[in-house]
């Protein structure tokens, strides 16, 4: 389990040394569960490649896919490197079982119609450019590059997020009724986003993350915006799912992920 | 209110044509179009479809049935005229300080 780190004794009286490196461990989880948010939600979204309404809709879910997995490079590989195991990226993406993802239960639910995609991308984009944004004033400075960086592409996938929200709350009776349903069946995974642990808990202390309740506050506050000019309401979910982050993942992960591994299953080390 | 301006959106998406704006120096060149609701989304495919490479300065899309175009029926009054018209061209003009030696000088007036 990458959740221990490394089993070895730190070399004795190196307090400083101790220190660093229970913030790399603290970092590499960190990099891991939004590496693993990121990696997954671009899974999920390739497969409405050739099955999105139009030609242009493919290419822009498409798109926002290889953002992701953009995204899911760099903070992959940066926790390969700070855990110690030495793994790549592609050791990470391609090597772990389904109990070692870290993702939020919400970036692995199946796309189901048009209108649960941009429930989904809707809830997603607009907690990730306030993360990313909040990453870019943070104190780990790898961190803040990334989030400045990403910051720029994830609002361009909330604009598509929210363009498609009012389009749909406000088209037809039918395209209403639809966003709707998809807003009830995705929200109650938002929860999980926000949820904090110990290792939130140091992290937020580190001035690596932002406070999560603030956080949490934001984004009701921005979605709530969009979905009021939509003509639709917030959820209140009287219920949560949760358990990504402990590795306790859904039905449909199994099958998404082996879908995902299996040409590095069937080739190991291949290369072209 | 933006429910009924919305509302007037729906049904069949219309087509757009792009344009772009590659770099400073250049002016805004027609790249092909989409087809899209409203202009919105119009500009946003056309970002992904048109942009991926490269940091273009500028991108505007331009309804399709907005842009007013000669008919290929009457490419000849419309177009012929200049191949004829040796005198439209600069190197037919006799430079002003020039005396009988340029060539092509006689026919201009």
């Amino acid at each position: 389990m990458p959740e221990t780190g490394r089993t070895l004794a730190p070399p004795p009286a190196d307090r400083a040394a101790d220190t660093d490196r229970a913030a790399d461990a603290d970092l590499a989880l960190l990099t891991l569960r939004l590496g693993d948010d990121a990696l997954i939600l671009g899974q999920r979204l390739c497969q409405w490649i050739t099955r999105a309404p139009t030609i242009e809709e493919d290419l822009a879910l498409s798109n926002i896919a290889l953002d992701l997995v953009g995204h899911a490079r760099a903070l992959l590989a940066r926790s390969g490197q700070l855990d110690g195991t030495g793994r790549s990226e592609d050791d990470l993406a391609f090597g772990r079982t389904d109990r070692a993802f870290r993702n939020a239960l919400l970036t692995e639910l199946p796309n189901g119609d048009f209108a649960v995609t941009v429930a989904r991308q809707l809830a997603f984009t607009h907690y990730a450019v306030l993360l990313q944004q909040a990453l870019a004033d943070g104190t780990d400075r790898e961190l803040a590059a990334f989030g400045a960086r990403a910051a720029k592409e994830t609002a361009f996938h909330r604009r598509h997020a929210d363009l498609w929200t009012e389009r749909l709350g406000l088209g037809t009776e039918e395209s209403t009724r639809r966003m709707r349903a998809a807003l009830e069946q995705v929200w109650p995974y938002t929860a999980e986003l926000f949820d904090e642990d110990d290792l939130t808990d140091r992290l937020v202390a580190a001035g690596v993350l932002p406070p999560l309740a603030a956080l949490r506050t934001a984004w009701q506050a921005s979605v709530a915006a969009v979905l009021d000019r939509a003509g639709l309401t917030v959820p209140t979910p009287t219920w949560q799912g949760r358990g990504g982050r402990q590795g306790l993942h859904t039905e449909a992960f199994g099958p998404l992920i082996a879908e995902m591994q299996s040409v590095r299953r069937q080739f190991p080390g291949g290369t072209w | 209110m933006s429910r009924t301006t919305s509302r007037t959106t729906e049904g069949a998406p219309a087509s757009w044509e792009v344009f772009l704006r590659p770099r400073r120096g250049l002016a805004h060149q027609h790249v092909g179009s989409v087809r899209a609701g409203d202009p919105d989304t119009a500009l946003s495919y056309a970002r992904d479809l048109y942009t991926r490479r490269g940091e273009p300065l500028s991108l505007w899309v331009v309804r399709s049935d907005a842009v007013h175009a000669a008919s290929p029926d009457e490419h000849d009054p419309f177009f012929a005229h200049a191949r004829h018209k040796p005198y439209r061209y600069p190197e037919q003009f006799a430079p002003l300080t020039g005396d009988s030696d340029a060539e092509g000088s006689d026919d201009d007036a």
